[in-house]
């Protein structure tokens, strides 16, 4: 097999924003928790350079879990320590109060902050965070993630990220292809990879450090591979035909992917190690979309070998094939939490596509999206969200819903189309 | 000029009119509209060679043909049009690429197989004509390089194609 290195200087340009993705949430938790971000006190010279407790404020909001507070609103401004007047919060039926002070220096950011119940006029939590002093809004993400996970039981996503493809097509002249990474709320967006080429299928390896990707740019599809802290990215593939739908394996050490190089798609899974391929399904219909079970002794896929795409799961040593979705005539896609419990998926119903989960406990099926064309679903590492792409305004835009369809948001982008969002894992 | 070529030029021309004129059903509007005018510089008895009108020929034939919703089946339309271009690619020995599209609707890489199937059901048929498969090779962009843009039946029906590059 023919392994080319390659750097990534040719298709890199200058890290200029192309999509610019903002957050709007269209519907929230019928219940929210009330909650107030006081804006945090800065504690060195001069001026904060940046306001640390509004990107709080947004993480918390736009979860869908909160209501939070807005400072115009509040009757104090309390700093942490013995100083909170409770009433001022009660009156406002606010149930928890978030104070902290800001300090930096050459060495970094320094926020303490303190959690207050205000209900029980009891302190919650206490604690220190720090981070370099160019990492404002990673300190303000760890900040959000301990307050989310404290009141909701959940682990926090905010430090996490999205890689998306954009298409920067505009009317019928030719396409620039841009492979995107940016925060999960859509800020510090860069440039991975930008091709005259379609790029696709974007995925992450499990420890976060490197993407396997489709690109179109040797006049063919090929799977590379590419480590996103130096920009090195290996050709994994460069068989004729389909090389496509990659997926790292739980562990890391192996991708499954989809090559039609002996008449028609087929999944296989590369040690990526040794580069060697076994092939793991067999059958003249089309299998293709794997995803592994959290396990790691499964892959789930999509096939038309019952006649129209729905999805299977294939045992990888024994190579049993087992269907798992039986509602409506076009389930692709799957992809499964990582507790293995929800497989969520495209779902066609009379000739629109929505987002669905299936819980492979109970077998309950949900059409969590409401809109038209939604492909591409990605579940964020606490399970507790989907993003997908779907069209917004005529354009294709990022999306998210909660597994329930009780919290949704939308990702509009200021210019390209959007699409194939993966989430980051922690 | 062999009696062969001839033919085969006699036979594309015929089977392209043909082909331009049954517009009777809906779904070839889009087919004829994406095709080029038949060529219209009579070809001179002092004018090009036999092979260069051979040539000249082809490059006025379609080089996209359409499929329906979620099929890689081979229209009528698409049969005669096809045999146009073995006909002519018989004479030559040109590689021929065939790039499978799919409209957006459906997932991604499902869509890379099905645009992946209409090419090869454009390979096989031609190969069924005499071309040899090794002269043949078959690219699948799915939807990632739609031909119209647009979220309608009308720019659908332009996607759902395989284009024929030799």
């Amino acid at each position: 097999m023919r392994v080319i290195w390659l750097l990534c200087v040719l298709f890199m340009v200058s890290s200029q924003a192309a999509a610019q993705l903002t957050i709007e949430v269209t519907r929230g938790m019928d219940q929210p928790t009330r909650i107030a971000v006081v804006p945090f006190i800065w504690s060195s010279p001069g001026t904060a350079p940046h306001s640390l407790d509004q990107i709080v404020r947004d993480d918390l909001r736009r979860s869908g879990f909160f209501d939070t507070m807005e400072p115009r609103n509040m009757l104090s401004f309390p700093t942490p320590g013995p100083n909170i007047n409770f009433r001022d919060w009660r009156i406002t039926d606010t149930e928890y109060l978030l104070v902290g002070s800001v300090t930096l220096d050459a060495s970094g950011y320094q926020v303490f902050f303190e959690l207050y119940d205000v209900v029980t006029e009891r302190l919650v939590l206490g604690r220190t965070v720090s981070g370099g002093p160019t990492n404002a809004r990673d300190v303000a993400h760890r900040i959000s993630d301990i307050v989310y996970e404290n009141l909701t039981g959940i682990r926090g996503v905010f430090s996490t990220r999205i890689l998306y493809v954009t298409d920067n097509r505009q009317g019928n002249e030719v396409s620039q292809y841009q492979l995107m990474l940016a925060d999960q709320d859509g800020a510090r967006e860069r440039v991975v990879l930008t091709s005259p080429q379609p790029l696709m299928s974007p995925t992450w390896s499990p420890d976060g450090t490197q993407v396997a990707y489709v690109s179109f740019e040797t006049g063919r599809a090929a799977i590379f591979r590419q480590n996103l802290a130096t920009g090195v990215r290996e050709q994994l593939t460069n068989f004729e035909r389909i090389n496509g739908a990659p997926a790292f394996s739980p562990d890391g050490t192996k991708l499954a992917m989809v090559l039609s190089k002996d008449g028609n798609p087929e999944i296989y899974v590369m040690d990526l190690l040794t580069k060697e391929l076994t092939r793991i399904t067999e059958h003249f219909a089309i299998d293709t979309e794997p995803n592994w079970t959290p396990d790691g002794r499964s892959l789930v896929f999509t096939s038309d070998r019952g006649g129209r795409p729905q999805i299977y799961r294939v045992d990888i040593d024994s190579r049993r094939v087992v269907r798992l979705t039986f509602r409506g005539d076009y389930n692709a896609r799957p992809r499964l939490s990582t507790d293995g419990r929800f497989l969520v998926m495209v779902h066609q119903s009379e000739g629109v596509f929505h987002i669905a989960v299936q819980d492979m406990i109970d077998s309950t099926f949900l059409i969590v999206t409401e809109t038209e064309l939604d492909e591409s679903p990605t579940i964020a590492p606490n399970g507790a969200m989907v993003m997908y792409a779907t069209k917004w305004q005529n354009r294709s835009i990022l999306a998210a819903v909660s597994l329930d369809a009780g919290i949704r948001y939308r990702l509009p982008a200021q210019t390209a189309d959007v699409r194939e969002p993966a989430w980051s894992p922690f | 000029m062999n009696l062969r070529s001839k033919l085969a030029i006699l036979g594309a021309m015929a089977l392209l009119i043909s082909a331009c004129q049954s517009t009777d059903t809906v779904d070839t509007s889009a087919e004829t509209e994406m095709e080029a005018p038949v060529a219209t510089s009579t070809p001179a008895t002092t004018g090009p060679s036999p092979e260069e009108q051979a040539r000249m020929a082809a490059e006025a034939l379609a080089r996209v043909v359409y499929f329906d919703f979620d099929q890689s089946v081979l229209k009528p339309e698409t049969r005669s049009l096809l045999l146009q271009h073995a006909a002519y690619l018989r004479t030559v020995n040109t590689p021929i690429v065939l790039e499978g599209h799919a409209d957006e609707r459906g997932t991604r890489e499902y869509n890379i197989a099905l645009g992946e199937r209409r090419a090869q059901a454009v390979a096989d048929f031609l190969v069924l004509q005499g071309i040899s498969a090794s002269r043949i090779e078959t690219v699948s962009y799915g939807e990632e390089r739609p031909a119209v843009v647009g979220s309608n039946e009308t720019a659908w029906s332009r996607n759902r194609r395989v284009e024929i590059r030799y």
